[in-house]
């Protein structure tokens, strides 16, 4: 009977034991993500003055439900355009400028164009990293023949320099965007 | 004292007179306290001096007597000895029960559970000490993975999560020197924190009739044990060495126990792994390295009626995660699974760099036990632990040091049990169980939290009845009850919250509302039953029968219920549902057994009806801005598992050995009348052992392990566009890898040093031939290849 009441002591004192330290709810911070890339916007300046070609793509969920918000411009035959690339991230405020840490970290990174369909377009004249080799935030893209296709853009994070393209770059996609473009 | 009860006996005996005296009395002797099987008892008769003694069963026979009053005396080495008249009429059965104290005094520490029984009508598969020192250099789930129907699921070679028919990490219940193991457990990627020098046995329970360790072991149940101290003033210890080729490396461990006669012992232990990079017969593995360190203490006082006992590990490993393994989108991953090497290859090296994971793990627990006469064993436990678990990824700028998971889970248990028997047929096992846990993750990672900060709660209480209704048949029923509920503090992506219709469906749990995310407080709680209903029946010889049933149920992890986004080391989006309940498992499962020395064998067909059951496979592909990913969706469905598991040891010839083994599963979505993903491949397995005794118990053994192709999988295929050849193309995710045949060749021979040391000298060869494979049970084999030829050179010191 003593072993009984031992027994049904002990019971007690350790669910009290257990149940009473739930402590002050404290609300977690969030947590805004650093490394990510919402936008991509390429500029095409023509070569000589007008307006300048926008083409953008903006991911505000980053990789959550919602897809990127592609918007695309067209081209005129013949032109040469000074192109350049910036890289946001708009899920902070105000919006961080990641194309500046490419750059900094040029090395490890480079950008590749990719054109398909009968898209006629020429990049070349990339700007390029702090050993010599292409970096491609900033090119020249040369306009041809009036033509339709697609035009991508690819960041690599740590590829092999230098390379030939894509297909012996190596290193993992940071960015992979598409747009449809036309040459009029 | 005893021998004054011999003398006592043998002059008070009768004189039996002849009649038709060809009757046998036969039987067997057990403990009082646990049923367990005396062996080596001597029983004289008093008067005629027959002697017999009990075999390895516990069984004695006597033959030739008459139809007469005997009287017997029962004695054993560790055990008071006892007189007893028996009235033999024909052929009689009679069974003893002795006290067996002082072999307990001598071997049992204090428990805070009684090892002895963990189920008894589910067979108990064990690994020995000798076994898992052979697994030194590995890690729990390569010496797990030895067992008929364990089989690892692996992420490189260095993380191994053990997988028992077809079933992994939340349906895996770990229990390591009486704690359940709270590790983060959820993750497939997640190895269990566990030194295996700190453990000198291993048992699994395939099934979730252990209700006394937990009710949700849909899986089964892995018991990992610290040896036991004797009861004497002694001090004693070992060293364990490896070097392996592969990998380069070295591991050492060394354990010391000190013991008094008055009950007092310590025990340290630590070790210390090191490997650079693993190498695939082809090629270097880069970045597979791995560094270890752990250490324990134990500290207690043992005597037959109480003792009380600390102990306290810690765990601390560093992994490399194969960097070719680390992708951007689905394209790289066709890049990856298009190249038949990795598309990272290095030089070898020690280093270490990201994707890595860096894991410690604390476990302190204080626990005691009391026997009260008449009424039973009461055992009480208390256990913290505290997992942080560090991964790092790729990361770009200021963030390339930081990691992008960091998360630390804090549990606090306490265990109330009690042990009574009730008759001599009857005992009843009962416990309590409370338990609180904490986890946060860490918001520096300047990443999504995978997982959300939650506080949860947990109350469980269980009884388990074994009857012993004949010497043949066992009996065994039980109930368990758990409570669970969760604090949970979860910020979605308002686009996620909305995609769901969780703002329809949950709008009470919203706390606050930011631009693009949104932060909720679900309270998730689960009411779950679980029991088991069993029988074993001893028949024959040395045959015996298992019968169990069993039901188990599962809450939901953090992980199925809150995942919500990118998983970096799986390169998939990976969504979980707040609606999710819990999985309930029903498990049958038969064993037929045959233990004698020359060929022993078991046969365990199973089957698992499992309703509710969460998969996690591929759903859709979702372009963001760095490329395409798979993602992969928990869903609820209803599944059935069934297998078999046979095992058989033959001694062929004197000093040799073989020992077979096969392990077959199918899983199937009987909803979508589909396989289910991941589902181990049938593999076979041969051994040729010859040991010799009067040699230096020298030891050679030869292997040869096949794994099947695994042929049912469902097709998780996918379409993705391709810059580059401005094609769409198929990413195949979901091939199995072919069959493949690796041959390991295992020596070992002892070398006295003096009296008291002793030198063990061991080399094994894994994958004799060098052969090329892949394992579909390992998540990096669109990558890379398996490990190729490795030399492991052992010393061990006993002394």
């Amino acid at each position: 009977m003593k072993n009984i009441k031992f027994l049904i002591l002990a019971l007690v004192v350790s669910t009290l034991f257990i149940g009473c330290s739930k402590d002050d709810d404290q609300q977690p911070q969030p947590v805004n993500e650093e490394e990510v890339i919402t936008t991509l916007t390429v500029t095409l300046v023509p070569d000589g003055g007008g307006t300048a070609v926008s083409l953008q793509t903006r991911d505000l969920d980053g990789d959550g439900p919602n897809e990127p918000v592609v918007t695309t411009g067209n081209l005129a035959s013949g032109v040469t355009y000074n192109g350049s690339i910036v890289l946001l991230n708009e899920t902070v405020d105000p919006a961080e400028n990641i194309t500046e840490e490419v750059e900094e970290e040029s090395v490890e990174h480079q950008f590749f164009y990719t054109s398909g369909g009968d898209l006629d377009i020429t990049i070349s004249n990339e700007n390029l990293d702090t050993n010599g080799n292409k970096l491609g935030t900033e090119f020249t893209l040369v306009a041809g023949a009036a033509s339709s296709g697609t035009l991508t853009f690819t960041l690599r994070h740590e590829p092999t320099k230098p390379n030939t393209g894509l297909s012996d770059a190596g290193g993992e996609s940071d960015i992979i965007a598409s747009f449809d473009i036309t040459i009029e | 004292m005893r021998n004054y009860a011999l003398l006592v006996l043998l002059f008070s005996s009768i004189t039996v007179f002849s009649q038709k005296c060809d009757n046998s009395l036969s039987g067997k002797v057990t403990d009082i306290h646990d049923g367990q099987l005396l062996t080596g008892v001597t029983l004289i008769i008093a008067g005629t001096e027959q002697v017999v003694q009990t075999g390895l069963n516990g069984n004695y026979t006597f033959s030739n007597l008459c139809n007469a009053m005997y009287y017997i005396q029962v004695s054993h080495p560790y055990c008071l000895t006892k007189g007893f008249s028996v009235k033999v009429s024909g052929d009689t059965n009679k069974s003893f029960k002795l006290e067996h104290h002082i072999e307990e005094l001598n071997q049992i520490t204090i428990e805070g559970k009684a090892y002895g029984d963990k189920s008894k009508t589910l067979l108990e598969n064990t690994i020995s000490k000798e076994e898992l020192e052979r697994f030194s250099s590995g890690s729990v789930g390569d010496a797990l993975k030895s067992l008929s129907g364990v089989s690892a699921l692996n992420t490189g070679n260095t993380v191994v999560k053990p997988l028992i028919n077809g079933l992994h990490s939340s349906r895996v219940v770990i229990i390591n020197n009486g704690v359940r193991m709270e590790d983060q457990e959820w993750g497939a990627e997640h190895a269990p924190n566990i030194d295996i020098n700190s453990i000198s046995n291993l048992s699994v329970i395939k099934g979730a009739g252990a209700l006394q360790y937990s009710g949700d072991a849909v899986g089964g149940v892995i018991i990992a044990e610290t040896s036991k101290v004797p009861v004497k003033d002694s001090l004693y210890g070992k060293s364990l060495m490896t070097t392996t080729t592969n990998g380069r490396g070295l591991s050492l461990s060394s354990k010391l126990t000190k013991s008094y006669k008055s009950g007092w012992y310590t025990t340290l232990q630590g070790t210390l792994k090191r490997f650079g990079d693993f190498e695939a017969p082809d090629y270097v593995l880069s970045n597979t390295g791995i560094f270890e360190r752990s250490a324990s203490v134990k500290l207690g006082f043992n005597r037959f009626d109480y003792g009380i006992e600390g102990y306290y590990s810690r765990f601390e490993n560093e992994i490399g995660i194969l960097r070719a393994s680390h992708l951007g989108g689905a394209q790289d991953q066709v890049r990856a699974i298009d190249s038949d090497s990795p598309l990272i290859i290095n030089d070898f090296t020690y280093t270490i760099a990201a994707p890595r994971q860096d894991v410690t793990h604390h476990l302190a627990t204080i626990k005691g036990f009391k026997r009260f006469e008449n009424f039973g064993k009461l055992s009480f436990q208390y256990d913290f632990q505290r997992n942080n678990r560090l991964e790092f990824d790729i990361r770009r700028g200021d963030d390339k040091d930081k990691a992008s998971s960091d998360l630390q889970l804090d549990t606090h248990t306490v265990l109330l049990d009690l042990e009574s028997r009730l008759t001599d047929e009857l005992l009843l096992k009962s416990g309590i169980m409370a338990k609180y846990q904490n986890n946060f993750a860490n918001p520096s990672t300047g990443v999504r939290r995978l997982i959300p900060d939650y506080k949860m709660y947990d109350l469980g209480m269980y009884f388990i009845v074994d009857y012993q209704l004949n010497d043949q048949l066992l009996l065994e029923a039980g109930g368990r009850y758990d409570y669970a509920y969760m604090d949970v503090f979860k910020f979605y992506r308002t686009s996620f919250w909305e995609s769901r219709d969780y703002d329809q469906r949950f709008p009470e749990i919203v706390i606050e509302e930011l631009s693009t995310q949104i932060l909720v407080n679900p309270q998730p709680n689960f009411s779950n039953g679980s029991g088991t209903l069993g029988a074993a029946y001893t028949f024959g010889k040395d045959y015996k029968l298992f019968f169990n049933y069993s039901i188990a149920s599962r809450a939901p992890n953090s992980s199925e219920l809150f995942s919500e986004g990118l998983h970096h080391s799986a390169s998939r989006i990976e969504l979980g549902d707040l609606s999710f309940k819990s999985e309930i498992a029903h498990k049958v499962a038969l064993t037929f057994q045959k233990e004698s020395a020359k060929f022993s064998f078991y046969v365990n067909p199973y089957i698992n009806t499992i309703s509710n059951f969460i998969v996690n496979e591929p759903i859709d592909v979702q372009k963001t801005l760095r490329g395409s990913f798979q993602v992969w969706e928990y869903r609820q469905t209803n599944a059935q598992l069934l297998g078999v598991d046979v095992d058989a040891s033959y001694a062929f010839a004197k000093n040799y050995r073989l020992k077979s083994q096969l392990s077959l599963v199918k899983g199937y979505d009987q909803t979508l009348n589909a396989p289910l993903i991941g589902m181990p491949p049938v593999n076979v397995s041969n051994e040729v052992v010859y040991q010799n005794p009067e040699f230096n118990t020298i030891r050679l053994s030869l292997q040869s392990a096949y794994t099947f192709k695994q042929n049912e999988y469902p097709n998780t295929n996918f379409e993705v566009y391709i810059p580059e050849t401005q094609t769409r193309q198929e990413v195949d995710v979901s091939s199995t890898p072919d069959a493949y045949h690796l041959l390991n060749f295992n020596s070992s021979i002892d070398i006295n040093l003096n009296q008291n040391s002793k030198l063990t000298v061991g080399l094994r060869i894994t994958n004799v031939l060098n052969t090329s494979y892949r394992n579909y049970l390992n998540r990096l084999r669109y990558y890379a290849d398996d490990l190729g030829r490795n030399f492991l050179f052992n010393l061990k010191i006993n002394y």
